[in-house]
């Protein structure tokens, strides 16, 4: 491995969604001895369901965000250089990025730092913006074959954050910040932007964020959680695995490209297009891959893309069970039997307002439509009941009739007519509220920076440790 | 079934796998350990839009990518769901158990 020089900078990242599971703290340590210039991680993802963003909630426990926090900012200080976090909070939203604000001037005066500059932005996007921009005519563009957005759709949502590319990054950077919390970003601009800034051409900065971004995915054999560390030069990029046990092959490397997304040979971000279609990948040492040939495609206009969730209803969930054979064949019927009782008390599911869903597993559970096999279904089923419906109180009689009506589903020839299912709770019970992805679009920007709101704050020994209060005097927003 | 002339795509892959690809899509990556068994399974035909839509009882249309991606020896494809990630009614919020039905594609030894 070489060592830092003036020619390459090296960036390390301990975990690809930081908070959703810890970091590995071996591999981490090793690779922070070998003294990288940046420390870096991603926390967020869209992979985690429409419900934290709508509810404005992590999905990750705050100690698992607190514990990596802590181990990269100790790390960075002690060795003086950055540390960026992208997607604060899963989700990237405003109160995430505050949460994480809070969590860095915690840990900054626990182990009493020295003073350094926080930086930090907010992603989210007012609906009263996005209304204007439509009023003006300008469409908000839907990805993945969705219509454009429509007055109803931003209506029936609750959240919309915008996906930074590197420009607030390298703002911060700009600015003077040593420490640095984003809102939500792609992926790979987190790391991109810092090594633009430091004059690495796009090609390959844009590359090293895509290989980075999901820690030690890129490595073999898997294993998550564990560091790697990318090096940049004017010529090319090379990613290391920290783990002993770990290599960067040129499969693991080249497969990654693969990884959540639709097409292995391009990565869309704001400001352009990563084609890694000219890729090529050579093991340059036994734990290290060397990658040259990315292009970077600047984009002739900015869109940024916009995430955003809505809440549908409460919801509640009820499960029973099916052994008799001749009822696990005409399970449909005793479904059907069952919503019929749902739709004489509350009309149908349209008029009704409500959301009523059946998963069969043991036939098509898991895949529901895509199931080729739904015609072989299992000696038992497991029928879980989900009820969605306005109040909770209409979810759960909506979701209690939904489940307990199978049991009094009239079959004709049925043996047992004492009770059609298996029951192992007689209630059912509430779960988080029901959200969808209401937004999968683009909107078109004339400045980059537009949508995105950046701070800069002194974090020092004199700060006080916050402990209940969720924003500090600085957070003026 | 596989005999002599045949083997099962589990029996050549290395990774089988599905996963979210943003909110409205599912990917798939088929991935070899050698340039030997992707080629011959690229070269059996076997695996292509038209088998893929069938065995998942989908329009063809919904397939809005598949591409064979020669620096991973790895065969990849993508289909839009039918409703996005989590949605009340979504069986794997992930996409991470749809890869299964691939497993038992039978490809022709050459």
């Amino acid at each position: 491995m070489s060592s830092s020089s003036g020619s390459t900078l090296r960036f390390l990242c301990p975990n690809g969604h930081l908070g959703f599971a810890p970091i590995k703290v071996g591999s981490f340590d090793l690779g922070v001895a070998t003294k990288p210039d940046f420390i870096l991680a991603d926390s967020g993802s869209d992979d985690i369901g429409p419900g934290p963003l709508g509810s404005d909630t992590s999905t990750s426990p705050a100690e698992w965000q607190r514990h990596d926090l802590e181990k990269m900012l100790v790390a960075a200080r002690r060795l003086g250089v950055p540390m960026i976090i992208g997607s604060a909070g899963d989700t990237g939203s405003n109160s995430r990025v505050d949460l994480y604000v809070q969590m860095i001037r915690d840990i900054a005066a626990e182990h009493g730092l020295a003073p350094f500059r926080l930086g930090y932005f907010y992603s989210e996007v007012p609906k009263e913006y996005l209304r204007k921009r439509m009023q003006a005519g300008d469409a908000v563009t839907g990805l993945d074959g969705r219509d454009d957005l429509t007055p109803d759709e931003l209506e029936a949502t609750d959240r919309v954050v915008a996906v930074a590319g590197v420009h607030p990054y390298i703002e911060l950077l700009n600015r003077g910040a040593e420490v640095i919390i984003g809102g939500r970003s792609s992926d790979a601009a987190i790391f991109a932007g810092p090594a633009i800034r430091a004059g690495y051409p796009e090609n390959l900065s844009y590359y090293l964020g895509k290989v980075l971004e999901c820690a030690s995915f890129n490595a073999e054999p898997y294993a998550g959680k564990e560091t790697v560390i990318g090096e940049i030069s004017q010529e090319d990029v090379k990613v290391t695995a920290m783990h002993p046990d770990q290599r960067c092959t040129v499969a693991s490397v080249a497969g990654h490209a693969m990884y959540e997304r639709s097409n292995p040979y391009f990565e869309h971000v704001a400001g352009g297009t990563l084609d890694m279609t000219h890729c090529h990948y050579e093991q340059f040492d036994p734990k290290t891959t060397r990658v040259t040939g990315p292009r970077f495609e600047p984009s002739e206009h900015v869109r940024v893309k916009l995430e955003g969730s809505g809440k549908v209803g409460e919801r509640f969930m009820g499960f029973a069970g099916v052994r008799d054979p001749y009822t696990i064949e005409r399970i449909d019927e005793v479904i059907d039997w069952a919503k019929q009782q749902v739709v004489e008390r509350f009309g149908d599911p349209a008029t009704g307002g409500y959301e009523l869903h059946y998963q069969v597993y043991g036939r098509d559970g898991v895949m529901g439509d895509l199931e080729p096999l739904r015609d072989q279904t299992g000696h038992e089923l497991g029928i879980m009941v989900f009820g969605v419906a306005p109040t909770a109180e209409m979810a759960e009689e909506l979701t209690l009739t939904g489940t307990r009506q199978m049991f009094y589903a009239r079959l004709p020839d049925v043996k047992g007519t004492a009770g059609g299912v298996a029951f192992p709770l007689d209630e059912v019970v509430r779960v988080g509220a029901a959200y969808r992805w209401t937004l999968n679009h683009t909107i078109g920007v004339e400045d980059p920076m537009e949508l995105f709101d950046l701070h800069t704050t002194e974090v020092g020994a004199s700060t006080p440790a916050g402990t209940g209060a969720a924003r500090s005097p600085e957070v003026t927003r | 079934m596989s005999d002599r002339t045949t083997k099962r795509l589990s029996e050549l892959a290395k990774t089988v796998r599905s996963k979210n690809a943003g909110v409205d899509r599912i990917t798939f990556d088929i991935i070899f350990n050698d340039r030997d068994n992707y080629e011959m399974v690229k070269r059996s035909g076997v695996i292509n839009r038209e088998s893929v839509a069938k065995l998942y009882r989908i329009d063809p249309a919904r397939i809005t990518d598949f591409v064979t991606y020669d620096p991973a020896f790895a065969i990849k494809f993508t289909i839009l769901r039918s409703r996005p990630s989590g949605s009340a009614g979504d069986g794997d919020i992930f996409g991470a158990q749809q890869y299964a039905p691939l497993l038992d594609f039978v490809i022709p030894l050459d």
